[in-house]
């Protein structure tokens, strides 16, 4: 009896702690005595850690808290903290060969070495970032909710700043809502050893500012994205809701990633140098969302619900995607719950993908990026959560799941050694997510 | 066959008519206890859902969609 009694209290502790040091951050109203209860019913917290690791190349973790304060007027406070740490190893971009090959490090100091046979990976990637988002949402006269947010990440090479605002519709008995968004980013890049000069052969020491350097193009550079998207969701009947979104995305300014290069082979395929790749300086993006949930309702189903959706999307650079997302959550007793999720993904490569230049060609195209993430691939995610009640009505859940990258040759010819080598390797991760809501 | 982008647009056009313009979808108020369940909201864990967000956008050439694409991290 004694522990029962014991644990409630403590949990309220815990979030009667958090509610009072986010308030007085927040200059909101203090907890006063006599108060606490209503105060901390208006108050919920989200903790999590990710992992995501894949063999021989990133992990990352990641921790989050957010807290959300409903007012009384039903206006909502959401204010989220984010921090991940990135270790390991990611491609170059350069190819495979037969021999040993050298690379200079990306700070242009120093060198590192790719065995014979292996895909070129750079491997002393090391960031950690902090993000913090605010979001504030308002209804306002019982048909319309307005949301406003900010979004601020920082990490070693990059600061990202954000704003979004958006207004929703609804009608028919609130049974139908239309919803228009807008968002704003303006983010700047600060690469270790500077803006690379596109399409120049990486030399080492090309990393000291003291040196006039004709592979840099200077310290760092900016990237805007402006964001639109118009919504509708629909109640279908007691069982059913389906939603359709579309998206319009305009990039604009540096777009490349500094850390990528291109091989320049022969016509044996043997690699001869390394260059910079070049990308556009704006991408145009939009996509289409359909997302349905169907709530099974039956006997022998239980509360299982099932959540499908699919995106296509397009953009300007010649990449189509198409994704298909899908959960089913299955009830277990009163208090648990399991959810399979199975995701496929499949994108066409840019029109300026290629997985290595020829040294022959007597122009260099406009643009070119061997970035595996920009080219032709399938991609799969199995995953599984479990979630339960715990002190009353607190959650807390684990979720495994397993992700695959496919790369694949979107019709690129293979000359001599480079046949033998895999340009298009698989990658395989690991997800594991412990989440605690109170 | 490959189906152009207005066609596809042009394709969607008449779900959402049909969705919005027929008087048999929805439901009454009183009839909400299934939807008023947090297994059945659109997004039902915004954790999950961040997290997946940024995996994806880092790993793969398309984001957004369901909320805003965005920019946000170097995500090497």
């Amino acid at each position: 009896m004694q522990l029962t009694q014991n644990k409630p209290n403590k949990k309220v502790n815990v979030k009667l702690a958090l509610t009072a040091a986010t308030s007085a951050l927040l200059g909101l109203s203090s907890v006063a005595q006599g108060n606490e209860t209503s105060e901390l019913d208006s108050w919920s917290f989200d903790t999590a850690v990710l992992y995501y690791g894949e063999i021989d190349r990133v992990t990352a973790t990641e921790a989050m808290i957010g807290a959300t304060k409903t007012f009384d007027d039903d206006s909502i406070l959401n204010l989220k903290l984010t921090f991940d740490a990135l270790t390991g190893a990611s491609p170059n971009g350069a190819v495979a060969q037969p021999t040993t090959q050298t690379f200079t490090r990306p700070s242009g100091n120093g060198e590192y070495q790719t065995p014979a046979n292996e895909t070129p990976i750079y491997d002393g990637f090391r960031d950690t970032r902090v993000q913090l988002n605010a979001q504030w949402t308002q209804p306002i006269a019982s048909v319309y909710t307005v949301s406003g947010g900010v979004h601020l990440s920082k990490e070693y090479d990059y600061l990202s700043l954000g704003l979004n605002g958006s207004v929703a519709y609804d009608f028919d008995r609130k049974n139908s809502t239309i919803a228009f968004g807008a968002s704003y980013f303006q983010d700047t890049y600060n690469p270790v050893g500077g803006i690379p000069n596109p399409f120049s052969v990486m030399i080492p020491g090309s990393g000291d500012e003291d040196v006039d350097d004709p592979t840099r193009l200077g310290k760092d550079d900016t990237k805007t994205t402006a964001d639109i998207m118009i919504g509708f969701t629909q109640v279908i009947n007691r069982r059913m809701v389906a939603q359709l979104n579309y998206s319009y995305s305009m990039v604009d300014g540096y777009l490349n990633d500094p850390y990528k290069r291109l091989s320049r082979v022969n016509a044996n395929g043997e690699a001869l140098d390394y260059v910079y790749e070049s990308r556009p300086d704006s991408r145009e993006k939009q996509s289409v969302f359909a997302q349905t949930k169907y709530n099974f309702a039956a006997d022998w189903l239980n509360d299982t619900v099932l959540d499908v959706s699919y995106r296509y999307m397009w953009d300007d650079w010649q990449i189509d995607s198409h994704t298909v997302d899908s959960r089913f959550y299955i009830p277990i007793g009163t208090s648990s719950y399991l959810e399979p999720h199975f995701r496929v993904y499949q994108q066409t490569a840019a029109d300026f993908y290629r997985p290595f230049l020829y040294e022959s060609d007597d122009e260099l195209p406009a643009y070119a990026s061997a970035d595996l993430r920009i080219g032709e691939m399938t991609t799969y995610t199995v995953g599984l959560k479990y979630g339960t009640l715990v002190n009353g009505d607190d959650e807390l859940s684990f979720r495994l799941e397993l992700y695959t990258q496919k790369p694949t040759n979107a019709g690129f010819n293979e000359p001599g050694v480079l046949a033998s080598q895999d340009l298009y390797e698989s990658v395989n991760a690991i997800i594991g997510q412990v989440t605690y809501s109170f | 066959m490959k189906i152009s982008h207005k066609m596809k647009i042009i394709l969607l056009v008449p779900i959402i008519s049909t969705a919005s313009g027929c008087a048999s979808l929805g439901v009454e108020p009183w009839e909400r206890d299934l939807l008023a369940k947090k297994e059945m909201s659109l997004t039902s864990s915004a954790i999950d859902s961040a997290f997946d967000d940024h995996i994806y956008f880092s790993k793969e050439a398309s984001s957004g969609g369901k909320g805003f694409g965005g920019g946000g991290c170097g995500c090497n």
